[in-house]
């Protein structure tokens, strides 16, 4: 067993009483899975990874990891964050060694996994480049090298291309399951796109909103050779739909008024 | 009412931004016309007091010319006087805003990065720096005797708690999430400070030195009509006395030009050591 979160609440004390954002949350992920969980906004999903990370500390039950609990965040557990968290005073190569520096790795063998990572996201050419020069893609390959250059037991990832445009995007998407299998890291993401989530993921972790429970898990049984033309495969729309269906009649209990047009809105093309 | 409707649309449709150069909001403008502007923000004022001096409505004790000003220049600089103002007012500004720099930058970063400590030391912080520092002056005095220390001091107070306060206001700016990356990284609290905080807010603390140091030119000026024998201010008080309308000229012109002299450092400071921040 990997990581195992089991019977996590959460509230946050607010002026009107508390409001609670998770509710009820077991889950585990394996070595080398790659798992996502989708929600809606407002179904607690970033909150769940921040406990993970142990940035945030749950109202009851707990996490472990390898069987140890999280108490406080620590480099075992890696975080990308959506926003673009490059220091911009250093280089990119100075980013990605931070961790091994932070935790006092010699130099020379800082040196030379500062190169690993570099070539492993294909910026060796920008190593002394600062992040305003980078583009929204580069820096967040920038980010995931500096996790993985603390070689975490699993990467947190919270919407990690939620920023980027289209194209980037996909292009992101393939680099992701490629370095996945490259690596054989762990890693939880956590997103609100229903196709990210079937691309990339081996299991997809369905979240409804207010308070943020699991509604349902989702095996993929999908090729690990994953490419763009998978996207279009009646498989790969049947999972996506099925997931789709699943946020859509959460949707639909919240705002009854608008099911007509979400209903029409959500017919999968399938040419 | 229809009719009125359509006609204010087609009014809106007719209506475009027309283009400009001067009145550009949040764009730059062309280096040539930049430079020339600057050129005028200088040369109109220079102007203006060459004319009204020369043309006699303000009688010659009021105005000197500028050529009288000038001239006076160079008298009290081959004297040895001037250097010799300039030398302790700068020496004084320097002893004063080195030491409220020295406490207030660790202070202030501290105050922004812990909750606690902001809780504790921003009330009080707050309601001293309200007090004007020239108030200090009598306490000063009587504590310290007319020397250089109440002069330093006062220097001192009057820089250190607006100092304090700006730095600590720019560790608000440092994004919670690059915080919290660092500890993903394996970063110690501590790391976190002077690693991640106090890296970022460079800019923020030399900007906010840049600004304060124009307060402390103020004040020698202030802690030198109380009590000196030399210094800047101490020159514009003894040409007051004396009727040397030009020596007070001088003294204005030389605070003026050595505060842009300083302000100017502090922007190549911030360019050197901060290449990442700069647009």
């Amino acid at each position: 067993m990997h990581l195992e979160v089991s019977q996590l609440h959460k509230q946050f004390p607010t002026k009107r009483g508390a409001t609670v954002a998770l509710e009820d949350i077991n889950l585990h992920i394996e070595e080398s899975e790659f798992v996502c969980a989708v929600g809606a906004s407002g179904s607690g999903k970033s909150t769940l990874l921040r406990l993970i990370a142990g940035l945030d500390t749950p109202t009851t039950g707990e996490i472990l990891v390898d069987g140890r609990r999280v108490i406080g965040p620590g480099p075992d557990r890696g975080m990308v964050f959506q926003s673009y968290t490059l220091y911009p005073w250093m280089s990119v190569a100075d980013n990605i060694g931070f961790g091994l520096k932070l935790q006092g790795v010699p130099k020379n063998e800082r040196r030379e996994r500062v190169a690993y990572y570099l070539e492993v996201v294909g910026l060796l050419q920008f190593a002394r480049s600062l992040p305003k020069e980078l583009s929204g893609g580069m820096k967040q390959r920038v980010a995931i090298a500096r996790a993985l250059a603390c070689q975490p037991k699993i990467l947190l990832m919270d919407e990690p291309f939620g920023a980027l445009d289209v194209q980037t995007k996909e292009t992101m998407q393939q680099f992701l399951l490629q370095l996945w299998r490259q690596t054989g890291i762990t890693i939880l993401m956590i997103t609100h796109d229903v196709e990210e989530a079937v691309f990339l993921s081996q299991r997809v972790y369905v979240l409804s909103s207010r308070p943020g429970t699991i509604q349902r898990e989702v095996s993929l049984d999908l090729p690990s050779d994953r490419n763009y033309s998978l996207r279009r495969s009646p498989t790969f729309q049947n999972y996506k739909y099925e997931i789709v269906e699943l946020l859509r009649g959460e949707a639909a209990i919240l705002y009854p008024e608008a099911r007509e047009q979400l209903t029409d809105f959500c017919i999968p093309d399938n040419n | 009412m229809t009719n009125k409707l359509s006609k204010s649309k087609i009014d809106r449709e007719q209506k475009m931004l027309p283009p400009t150069v001067f009145w550009r909001i949040a764009e730059d403008i062309p280096k040539s016309l930049n430079w020339v502007l600057i050129c005028l923000s200088i040369g109109i004022p220079l102007c203006l007091w060459w004319i009204v001096s020369n043309s006699g409505l303000v009688k010659p004790l009021f105005l000197p010319t500028p050529l009288q000003v000038l001239s006076a220049i160079q008298r009290l600089w081959l004297t040895g006087e001037l250097p010799k103002d300039i030398a302790f007012s700068l020496f004084r500004v320097i002893s004063g805003f080195s030491l409220a720099a020295i406490i207030s930058i660790p202070l202030g970063t501290l105050m922004g990065t812990f909750a606690s400590l902001r809780a504790l030391l921003e009330p009080i912080i707050g309601i001293v720096r309200y007090m004007p520092a020239p108030a200090f002056i009598p306490l000063l005095i009587l504590y310290f005797g007319v020397g250089e220390t109440t002069k330093i001091l006062l220097i001192f107070i009057g820089t250190l708690f607006f100092n304090t306060l700006m730095i600590m206001d720019a560790v608000k700016f440092v994004p919670k999430e690059s915080i919290e990356t660092s500890y993903t990284l394996g970063a110690k609290r501590s790391q976190v400070l002077f690693q991640v905080i106090f890296p970022f807010i460079l800019p923020n603390i030399i900007d906010a030195c840049r600004v304060n140091m124009a307060a402390s030119w103020n004040l020698v000026i202030v802690s030198e009509l109380v009590a000196a024998t030399e210094g800047l201010g101490r020159r514009i008080s003894v040409g007051q006395r004396y009727l040397k309308t030009d020596e007070i000229f001088v003294g204005l012109i030389v605070i003026g030009i050595i505060g842009l002299a300083i302000d100017l450092l502090f922007r190549l400071l911030q360019h050197l050591s901060c290449r990442w921040a700069s647009r």
